[in-house]
């Protein structure tokens, strides 16, 4: 059963020179107990449509389409309900370890914040042992309860942030960049944590990121967003082995794999910038960067469609699959 | 370290390795808590900045020009014996002279030339009207002051904002005796047809006994022009400040986790948005009130309050030189106190300072 279907999703926000298209017809489902990888450069959109989720965009943004939420469209719920749902149902991993947390108020109470908005009936000793129970499923000895942000690790933020999200059993988990801002070592152990939560409580999960092999490794589905659009989707492992969209295939060789003789003497990247968003070219909005585009490329509307066993692409060239 | 691990391992086959141990709460030098370490410092910063206040006030008054023998008898018909002894004291040893000073500053050896009187006696009689004065200016000022602040800022560009920072920014830039003379001249004594409704100065009616109800009624009902002038100007300055450093944290990631939480706007706005905000305004507030002891000058001059602003106004006149020096050193002690209590609410109010 769907715990999240986003159905023709565009998000426009109001900006001083004119209207700017940041999200165009995104449609995405994610499956109880499964993870869908959202990844993307900065700009393509990845976090609006993930804000989308909990209503949480500016009131500058225009949000037209579907998004259900365990069913129920999220976004002409009445603002009481919308309050209701929003951590109980889902909830969201913040990038912790800068400034998701309030500075001047100790973690513990930041944790129980919303198990005493939420459920009510709570007794304040049931909440601070809840907490401690929550710390120490991330790894935290709860004793952390009675620190301040400030006095905290980024990879320990992290795991606040985690342990946060948990908090009142919600059926989806959307993870906006949880790891980026972390060094690698505790970049894995945070997302080891994350990812065991998620399988032992059986959620769903969106987690954002620019790096495809942290995504390939925490999500079972992958979706590639370009300039507002998703370019491709498909099963992670598979994405990432053998993108069907050149640039999908170029944000995974923006991490060379360690051992891999291909990343050795030729350090890829993508030259270009994405374009701005209402500035899309003609066409593929990635001609312009592509190396394998063509003539036809700058002239034809492309479409998500199938181009494989539970695959889709954009890309005009991949492998085509029964009309 | 083994609780972590045994909690990380036990999820799965993989033992996620455990994160680095935390700081532990560090002890001062002394094994003191980081909170009075912290305190003990501040405090010790004070009293050295006090020392240096002392320094100055005195040789600063040793090197002003002109006889303040000769100004104190001034009129009168002083023999000159008298004379003699009274300068005496002047030429002893500088140094000599410093150390009686720093035994106890407000005991000077001369009186105030004006009013005859020991400065000391003068200073701790004139010292209430001015904390009651400039004290309900604060108080009010703060509470009016942090509210509109608040409003203005938490929905910025909207019609209540876009008048009281217009109200606000105009009381700040005005002169606070200016806007005292005003409220004086329309509701002191009157004018476009209106009575005069407030007494145009004093602390009281002569004649009305001040520990009765009615004396202290009668205090109120004089206190309502200057302390509103005090008030309006006060509040502004704190209105600005606050209206900033909410706008300031009106963007941060905190509030989005907050509103993400299920939060209704005034909870996202009163438990983490104002708490944040707060903490400069705090600061600024008591740092003023070392300053608005002293800068109630023109304020107690307009309206003839018989505090410490027009005891100082009273004795720049003379110059008299004895009282001044007296008065110097009080305003200097209140502003080095704010700061101090300033530094140690700071370090209460926000947790990052104490560390």
């Amino acid at each position: 059963m769907a715990v999240l279907e986003l159905d023709d999703v565009s998000v426009t926000y109001r900006s001083a020179a004119g209207p700017v298209p940041a999200v165009r017809g995104v449609s995405l489902t994610v499956d109880t107990g499964s993870s869908l990888g959202l990844a993307g450069e900065s700009g393509s959109g990845k976090t609006t449509v993930t804000s989308t989720v909990l209503r949480l965009l500016p009131k500058s943004a225009t949000v037209t389409g579907q998004v259900l939420l365990d069913g129920e469209d999220v976004l002409t719920m009445r603002w009481g309900r919308l309050r209701a749902v929003r951590w109980a149902t889902a909830s969201v991993v913040f990038q912790g370890a800068m400034h998701a947390l309030n500075p001047v108020q100790r973690v513990g109470h930041q944790i129980a914040e919303p198990i005493r908005l939420h459920e009510k009936s709570v007794s304040e000793p049931t909440a601070r042992a809840r907490v401690g129970d929550l710390l120490e499923q991330v790894g935290l000895p709860s004793r952390v309860a009675q620190s301040y942000p400030h006095q905290l690790s980024g990879g320990q933020k992290q795991r606040v942030m985690i342990a946060m999200a948990l908090a009142c059993g919600p059926r989806l988990i959307v993870a906006d960049e949880p790891t980026t801002a972390l060094d690698v070592m505790v970049q894995q152990q945070v997302l080891e944590v994350l990812a065991e939560r998620v399988r032992d409580l059986g959620l769903a999960m969106v987690f954002i990121s620019h790096d495809l092999s942290v995504l390939a490794s925490a999500c079972d589905d992958l979706a590639v967003m370009y300039a507002g659009q998703v370019v491709e989707q498909g099963p992670s492992d598979q994405v990432f082995e053998n993108a069907h969209h050149p640039y999908s295939r170029a944000l995974g060789d923006a991490f060379p794999r360690i051992g891999d003789m291909r990343f050795r003497y030729s350090p890829s990247g993508l030259p270009g910038d994405p374009p701005f968003p209402g500035e899309a070219p003609s066409g593929c909005p990635f001609h312009p960067r592509c190396p394998q585009a063509r003539e036809v490329c700058s002239t034809t509307e492309v479409q998500l469609r199938p181009s494989g066993e539970r695959r889709w692409s954009s890309c005009l060239f991949a492998p085509e699959v029964g009309t | 370290m083994s609780l972590i691990q045994d909690v990380a391992g036990s999820g799965g086959p993989d033992p996620i390795p455990g994160p680095p141990p935390l700081p532990r709460k560090e002890k001062g030098s002394r094994g003191l808590s980081p909170g009075a370490t912290f305190a003990l410092r501040k405090t010790g910063a004070a009293l050295g900045t006090l020392f240096f206040v002392l320094v100055v006030n005195f040789f600063l008054f040793r090197l002003l020009p002109g006889d303040p023998i000769g100004m104190y008898t001034r009129g009168r018909n002083v023999p000159p014996e008298q004379l003699a002894e009274l300068r005496a004291e002047l030429n002893r040893p500088v140094l000599e002279q410093f150390l009686t000073y720093l035994r106890n500053p407000f005991a000077s050896t001369i009186d105030s030339a004006q009013f005859n009187r020991p400065v000391w006696e003068l200073v701790t009689e004139r010292i209430w009207p001015t904390l009651l004065l400039v004290g309900t200016a604060i108080v009010l000022a703060s509470i009016i002051g942090v509210w509109i602040g608040i409003k203005a800022g938490w929905k910025r560009g909207k019609s209540f904002d876009k008048v009281s920072t217009g109200v606000t920014l105009t009381l700040y830039s005005m002169p606070e005796f200016w806007l005292g003379m005003i409220l004086l001249i329309i509701f002191g004594v009157g004018a476009f047809g209106l009575p005069g409704m407030f007494p145009i100065g004093g602390i009281s009616s002569p004649g009305v006994d001040t520990s009765s109800l009615a004396g202290w009624l009668d205090v109120a009902w004089h206190m309502v022009l200057p302390v509103t002038t005090l008030t309006l100007v006060y509040l502004a300055e704190y209105a600005l400040v606050m209206r900033s450093s909410l706008v300031d944290e009106m963007d941060e990631d905190y509030l989005t986790t907050a509103r993400a939480k299920g939060l209704m706007d005034r909870l996202v706005r009163r438990r983490h948005a104002v708490p944040n905000a707060l903490l400069p305004t705090v600061t600024l507030i008591f740092l003023n009130l070392g300053f608005t002891v002293s800068g109630a000058i023109t304020v107690e001059t307009v309206f003839s309050w018989p505090g410490l602003g027009l005891l100082s106004y009273e004795a720049l006149r003379g110059p008299d030189v004895a009282l001044l020096q007296a008065i110097f050193l009080l305003f200097s002690i209140g502003v080095v106190l704010a700061n101090l209590v300033a530094d140690l609410l700071y370090a209460v109010i926000d947790p990052r300072v104490r560390s």
